[in-house]
């Protein structure tokens, strides 16, 4: 059975659940290798990722791979794709996966698949293209197959691997050194589920009117242990930080459920929601076109609704 | 400063957009090209840094001729001269061939500082900057939200999802812009007038010393297998709010076993 390589996602040492998608995917495909870069690996993290069938775990936690921007990853990577010759490399598909896949790609010459949605057999993806419109079938031609999965893409499920430990160093270039992290600024806004990877996401837009009255949503959010999204008018107008805009030119999700509030459904919106699963919008204008997309939707005031909704929520705990 | 910005001509995302059937490429012809708009804030970043630092601005772009319109829009905004990587051979290249005929581009044309979009609205890989970082051994200083130049050394501001990362580094470096970066300024009619005049290069893939055989679709290294429209989603529930639309909202989640 091939060897597939899974970049782990962590914060802080804790595995990401985008990581334990990765895994069971991998699974399905050949033996999974966790790959560990950078500090903060634990027992723990190793008994998550054996949980989750790794077979093996690679461990590189020198604290440099982290100090500089995505080149030591890909370098890291790179060296196991020579010595393991693996079948295929996944990474999670945020912005900084498909940098390191990208990289990746060029030093192994290596064909690479973005936004995954799917992988089958012959490790061909399932990709959702033009903003949901048009579905593709696609696969690697050269080389070692880099695929940028897309969280939510695939359950969970837990499956025992081995969870052999191997430690791994890596002797980074100058190159790799060139881009220094020199400071983490954490904007964060309350302990909420991470955006790409959440089930369910509550965004606001326009309709929300102000920065002060985004407490809705969030006070929403937090009965549901959903993640807050924005859309571009929100965090244009300064109101939601623009890490939490949801679209074309934000992030991408596919949570189990997206609650629209405010939003009129622009064509760049959708193109960063359209996958969800279910979709529920509210708002006072029923020739809104998030309405075409919605599977639930409420015409009405969402400072009558959202209110009213979440303290639904709250008596049926 | 040598300042190359790279501006990639997308199809208008406000019309239908489609592949075509036979080689499975993106159709260029069935929509309008327009500028890809995180383009302009990558143009909009780069007059800014000519404007503090001096240099030149140089727009390059990777595309079919009828890309030449986007070119003029990148100089009636103010940037000073164009390269047009423009061959049939390009034809078809997915992300890997594309870095590839870019850096080779990029060295021909030399540069202290190059910057593009982190993403077009085509394609959405979000790849070609991090892999023109890795071709051109240069550093990388993508997704940044603020740029700041001081002397041979370049700061930015890097989106993350817990905030950003401040990142350092010298030049000659890559850089990539996200939206919030600027408000990318209209091209004034004296601009659009001037653009007329600006010298644009056309290069081939002789010219850059590209192989041809590493670019094109013959030169790809990943293929659609296949694809079809998605299917349309079922119609859902519309309901008035009729002072109930927060409670029957909830006994919709209820149904669907959220809550
Ligand atoms: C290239 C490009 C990229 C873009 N990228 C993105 C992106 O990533 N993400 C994104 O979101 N947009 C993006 N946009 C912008 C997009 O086109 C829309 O302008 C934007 O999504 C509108 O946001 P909105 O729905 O919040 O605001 P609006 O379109 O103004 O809609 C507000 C809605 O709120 C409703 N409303 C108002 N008050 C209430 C109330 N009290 N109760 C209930 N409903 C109410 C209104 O009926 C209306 O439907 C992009 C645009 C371009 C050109």
């Amino acid at each position: 059975m091939a060897e597939i390589l899974v970049l782990v996602e962590q914060v802080d040492g804790e595995v990401k659940k985008v990581t334990l998608e990765l895994l069971t995917l991998a699974r399905s495909l050949g033996s999974p290798s966790a790959v560990w870069a950078g500090p903060g690996y634990s027992a723990d993290a190793k008994a998550r990722l054996a949980e989750y069938g790794a077979d093996k775990v690679y461990v590189a936690d020198s604290a440099e791979i982290a100090d500089y921007v995505v080149a030591p990853k890909a370098e890291l990577l790179a060296q196991l794709v020579g010595s393991a010759a693996p079948g295929a490399v996944l990474v999670a598909a945020t912005a900084e996966g498909k940098e390191i896949a990208g990289r990746l790609a060029v030093k192994t010459g290596s064909g690479v698949i973005t936004d995954a949605v799917g992988l089958g057999e012959g490790f061909v993806a399932d990709q959702s293209i033009f903003g949901g419109g048009v579905n593709v079938h696609s696969r690697v031609t050269r080389g070692t197959p880099i695929v940028a999965v897309r969280p939510n893409s695939t359950a969970p499920v837990a499956t025992a691997g081995a969870g052999a430990e191997e430690q791994v160093t890596v002797a980074l270039s100058d190159s790799a050194r060139a881009a220094k992290i020199v400071e983490r600024v954490k904007q964060e806004k309350g302990a909420r589920p991470e955006l790409a990877e959440a089930a369910i996401v509550v965004s606001g837009g326009r309709g929300v009117g102000s920065a002060e009255n985004f407490a809705l949503i969030e006070k929403l959010a937090d009965t549901l242990g959903a993640a807050v999204g924005a859309s571009r008018a929100a965090t244009d107008a300064g109101w939601y930080p623009h890490q939490f805009q949801v679209g074309q030119t934000g992030k991408t999700v596919s949570p189990q459920l997206y609650i629209a509030a405010g939003i009129s459904g622009a064509i760049q919106h959708r193109a960063g929601m359209q996958t969800a699963k279910t979709i529920v919008a509210i708002n006072k204008d029923s020739e809104a076109p998030i309405f075409e997309l919605a599977d639930y939707g409420i015409v009405g005031d969402l400072f009558k609704v959202v209110p009213q909704l979440t303290e639904e929520i709250e008596k049926r705990k | 400063m040598n300042i190359v910005v790279c501006v990639k001509q997308v199809p208008d995302t406000a019309t239908e957009r489609k592949l075509r059937s036979d080689d499975k490429t993106l159709d260029r012809d069935a929509a309008d090209g327009v500028i890809n708009e995180l383009c302009e804030y990558a143009v909009e970043e780069a007059l800014r840094v000519k404007e503090a630092h001096g240099g030149e601005v140089t727009v390059l772009t990777m595309g079919p001729s009828k890309a030449t319109e986007t070119i003029r829009k990148a100089l009636a905004m103010g940037a000073d001269k164009a390269v047009h990587l423009v061959d049939d051979a390009l034809h078809g290249s997915d992300a890997l061939a594309t870095s590839y005929a870019m850096a080779q581009a990029l060295k021909k044309i030399g540069f202290d500082l190059v910057i593009l979009g982190s993403e077009s609205t085509d394609a959405r890989t979000g790849l070609l900057a991090a892999m023109l970082a890795e071709r051109l051994g240069a550093p990388q200083l993508t997704l940044a939200n603020k740029v700041e130049l001081s002397g041979q050394s370049i700061t930015i501001q890097r989106l993350t999802d817990y905030g950003y990362d401040k990142v350092e580094s010298t030049l000659p470096a890559v850089v990539s812009v996200v939206e919030k970066i600027n408000e990318p300024r209209y091209p004034s009619f004296k601009g659009i007038m001037a653009a007329k005049k600006k010298q644009v290069q056309t290069l081939g893939i002789a010219d850059a010393e590209i192989d041809a055989a590493q670019v094109g679709l013959a030169g790809a290294w990943s293929e659609v297998v296949d694809f079809a429209a998605a299917p349309p989603r079922a119609a859902g529930t519309i309901v008035k709010d009729e002072g109930d639309g927060g409670s029957r909202a909830a006994e919709y989640l209820a149904s669907k076993k959220f809550i």
